[in-house]
């Protein structure tokens, strides 16, 4: 298969599943400390409240996407190649995304690991 | 950090990197699905190693939202990137594929950006985003 439909999904990829982290994030800060909460309401309390926030619904309609498109990738390519290109790329966007949409300090010490991470990632994928 | 938070964290290490190498597995097993078929990739579920992979991420996704009820995503990420190196490492015993020099350098900068971001506290302190926001809304209701 070649590299242009190799990249297509793999650009898929990074799109549906930045989307998916940051309303994943979102979602489980809404939930609060998974072990707290566990203690307070049983694992049925914890699944339910997961499982019945909308925010947690919309991540996962966006994780599904980036799970099939991911498959398709795999189907054409390296699993060494595909998870670290996909997931490069993520790492930069997922820390722009943090600090705009959920307003986490990303300090210089995470922009240098989120470069590091992408750079990284990039040579395991080039 | 405690120990047990540490464990969440490897947790979702491992299983990510295990569950990915043996989705890769078993798509191999299956071939390349062509774009015009895309659908294929829903019977890929039957495979077993495809549903192996499928069980692994999903304790990996446990672990994952764990981990993010009590950290942030801009931490998370990056201090679960180690995956990637476990992964190269099983792709190259088990998958046979290629783990070529260059490859190696990507791993030592994914660990040193690993390693970078695990010194720094997890969590943004004050003013969650959430709470900014019910702030707002009761301004604004008020």
């Amino acid at each position: 298969m070649n590299t242009v439909h190799t990249w297509t999904a793999i650009a898929a990829v990074v799109i549906t599943s930045t989307a998916g982290d940051v309303l994943i994030s979102r979602a489980m800060k809404q939930v609060g400390h998974v072990g707290e909460v566990l203690r307070r309401r049983g694992l049925r309390g914890l699944l339910g409240m997961v499982l019945t926030n909308k925010t947690f619904l919309l991540a996962l309609a966006c994780m599904t996407l980036s799970f099939f498109s991911f498959l398709v990738a795999l189907s054409w390519a390296d699993a060494s190649l595909v998870v670290p290109a996909s997931a490069s790329l993520a790492f930069v966007t997922t820390a722009v995304a943090a600090k705009l949409f959920l307003h986490e300090t990303v300090d210089r010490r995470r922009w240098l690991a989120a470069l590091l991470v992408c750079a990284g990632v990039a040579i395991l994928a080039i | 950090m405690s120990v047990r938070k540490q464990l969440v964290l490897m947790a979702t290490v491992v299983f990510g990197a295990l569950g990915n190498v043996s989705l890769s597995h078993g798509m191999k097993q299956i071939g390349a699905i062509s774009a015009a078929r895309w659908t294929e990739a829903v019977s890929a579920l039957l495979n077993p190693w495809v549903a192996l992979g499928v069980l692994l991420l999903l304790a990996f996704f446990a672990a994952y939202l764990s981990s993010l009820s009590w950290a942030d995503l801009s931490y998370v990420l990056p201090a679960t990137s180690l995956g990637y190196v476990l992964l190269a490492l099983l792709a190259q015993w088990w998958l046979h594929e290629n783990v070529t020099p260059r490859r190696w350098v990507g791993i030592l900068l994914i660990s040193c950006g690993v390693a970078v971001v695990s010194r720094a506290p997890a969590l943004t302190r004050k003013s969650r985003p959430e709470a900014a926001q019910a702030e707002v809304e009761v301004t604004v209701n008020s």
